[in-house]
């Protein structure tokens, strides 16, 4: 594997970690290291070091939906600008462009299921360009970001010799 | 009443390594970080428990042939062919055996008449000179050299064959001292073995395992196929320990017979891992990759922190155990040891549990995680500190 790919493997799963020790686990130098991760961020490729939070455990309610969302393509903007127009709303996660019955998938996060359904209602709805749109409600995660959420992870290798 | 156990049963010792553990199941603490165990700390990859699960949804649940399936044995071969450039018949050639244990008893009991030699390079695995001993065999040790990065020479090899060997165990990449035998080491034994006209047992479990080059196996060279049985498995690569399944290649007359024991004593490997088996050979490669890989950064992780310790400590290229040198305390590796987990709480074993070669060394495991590895690192250190000040007062 090359170092660079090497290494966004390790800071996507753990981006606080030390900067010297990912230079001896690379096998490299720390200013290789401390340089190639500037140059990532420079470029784009690294967008920032987020934190995995598993909400379900502290006592702050939030509600999360996926909005599958039908839109009208526009001349020389294609989805671009439907898009631009979703994604700029802080509630909003992701948008992403998907293939099959919809065109965007939208996941947004809210306190309640009241303020969901209102941003659905009077802001998405009401564009131009939305045809229809189709909400589900996370019920519960059980993986994110590659992370079983709620995994103990214990060492249940027994004692076995030679 | 008369004594109901057998004398040579009685004669072997048990295994170093339990002796060790013991301790630490005695001691009962949840702070005890064990850098003892010998076995990936990763799970088997999910494509391949679930064919597992697949077969047994459709009632694969049934003995297999003796020597393993015959899907099995073509992609083993197939593996053979692509890693090692080594042309094995799948039906005369190939037996799949539970563990490389199995492998190993069988092909040492295979191979030896009462009072044969059987060359053993220490330190190495612990069972080679129990199943030499229980073959009827005479095992005859040869001590690996720090020197030498613990590699077998030529000269070593020579000096311990007399008219009655049998049989070379070739253990690399070894465990536990992580060595490795590259082409050039390889071929200089070569000459000594065709010339004495000996035959070897090449122990490739953690042929998956090295962080230079690739792998070569003995019995890819030339002249070597014939004489050699390669022993490889699937608990190391593939993190299926628990699977119990390994396998042996080699001559159609070592193989009938081992065939034989085989038969008489297991029957057959067990159905649902053979099954998992295949699926590990045809689409595991990229899992093995990426274990090397985390293996690879907790290696340079360790050999780091010995070097920033200022403990001797050749460069391991195999396997994931380091060995390093404790002769400067002027203990032995039992002695410290046990003083490192009394007084600090971390498990490692004495390299006297592989050979008397091992006196002065240390096995560490890193099938750990390196946030493990880092504790016991800072504990190492701080143990070492430690035996620095109370030599100098």
């Amino acid at each position: 594997m090359k170092m660079e790919e090497e290494l966004l493997a390790i800071i996507e799963k753990n981006s606080r970690i030390d900067l010297k020790e990912l230079a001896v686990i690379l096998g490299v130098a720390e200013i290789d290291v401390v340089n190639t991760l500037q140059k990532m961020e420079d470029e784009g490729i690294v967008c920032g070091y987020h934190t995995m939070i598993n909400w379900e455990k502290t006592s702050i309610e939030k509600v999360t939906a996926l909005i599958e969302v039908r839109v009208t393509p526009q001349r020389g903007q294609g989805f671009d600008n439907i898009a631009e127009r979703i994604y700029n709303y802080p509630e909003v996660q992701s948008v992403y462009l998907i293939s099959g019955g919809y065109d965007l998938l939208v996941t947004l996060e809210g306190k309640t299921l009241r303020e969901v359904s209102s941003f659905v209602s009077d802001k998405l709805s009401t564009l131009d360009t939305v045809l229809s749109t189709a909400t589900h409600f996370i019920l519960k995660k059980y993986k994110d970001h590659g992370t079983i959420l709620g995994l103990k992870s214990e060492d249940e290798r027994e004692i076995v010799t030679p | 009443m008369r004594n109901p156990v057998s004398d040579t049963i009685v004669g072997i010792k048990p295994s170093g390594i339990r002796k060790f553990f013991d301790i630490v199941t005695e001691m009962n603490d949840k702070d005890v970080i064990s850098l003892g165990v010998g076995e990936p700390d990763f799970e088997t990859p999910w494509h391949i428990r679930d064919e597992g699960i697949y077969s047994l949804e459709k009632g694969k649940t049934h003995y297999t042939g003796n020597t393993g399936l015959v899907e099995l044995r073509k992609e083993i071969c197939n593996y053979l062919k692509r890693t090692q450039g080594i042309d094995y018949d799948p039906i005369h050639e190939t037996i799949v055996t539970v563990g490389g244990s199995e492998a190993i008893d069988i092909g040492l009991r295979a191979m030896c008449n009462p009072g044969d030699e059987v060359i053993i390079p220490q330190p190495s695995y612990v069972s080679y000179e129990p199943c030499a001993v229980l073959a009827g065999a005479k095992p005859v040790i040869i001590n690996l050299k720090e020197e030498n990065e613990f590699r077998l020479t030529a000269d070593e090899l020579r000096a311990a064959i007399t008219d009655k060997t049998k049989v070379l165990i070739l253990p690399f990449p070894n465990n536990p001292t992580g060595a490795i035998m590259e082409q050039k080491d390889l071929e200089a034994i070569r000459d000594v073995i065709i010339e004495n006209d000996i035959y070897v047992m090449s122990d490739e479990i953690y042929a998956e395992l090295t962080y230079k080059e690739k792998h070569i196996s003995i019995a890819s060279l030339p002249g070597m196929k014939e004489r050699t049985i390669l022993i490889n498995g699937f608990s190391k690569a593939y993190a299926m320990t628990g699977w119990r399944l390994g396998y042996a290649c080699g001559p159609e007359v070592i193989l009938k017979q081992m065939t034989k024991i085989h038969q008489y004593c297991i029957m057959c490997a067990p159905t649902t891992s053979q099954y998992a088996a295949v699926e590990a050979l045809k689409n595991g490669d990229a899992d093995v990759a990426e274990m090397r890989t985390a293996y690879n950064q907790r290696r340079r992780f360790l050999i780091n922190a010995f070097r920033e310790m200022n403990v001797k400590c050749f460069e391991p290229f195999g396997a994931f155990y380091i060995f390093p040198c404790i002769k400067e305390f002027g203990m032995t590796s039992d002695e410290f040891a046990t003083r490192f987990l009394a007084e600090q709480k971390v498990a490692a074993v004495p390299g006297t549990a592989f050979g008397e070669s091992g006196e002065g060394f240390l096995r560490i495991s890193y099938a750990y995680s390196i946030d493990k590895l880092r504790e016991a690192m800072k504990r190492f250190a701080q143990f070492v500190e430690k035996l620095r000040a109370e030599k100098t007062n």
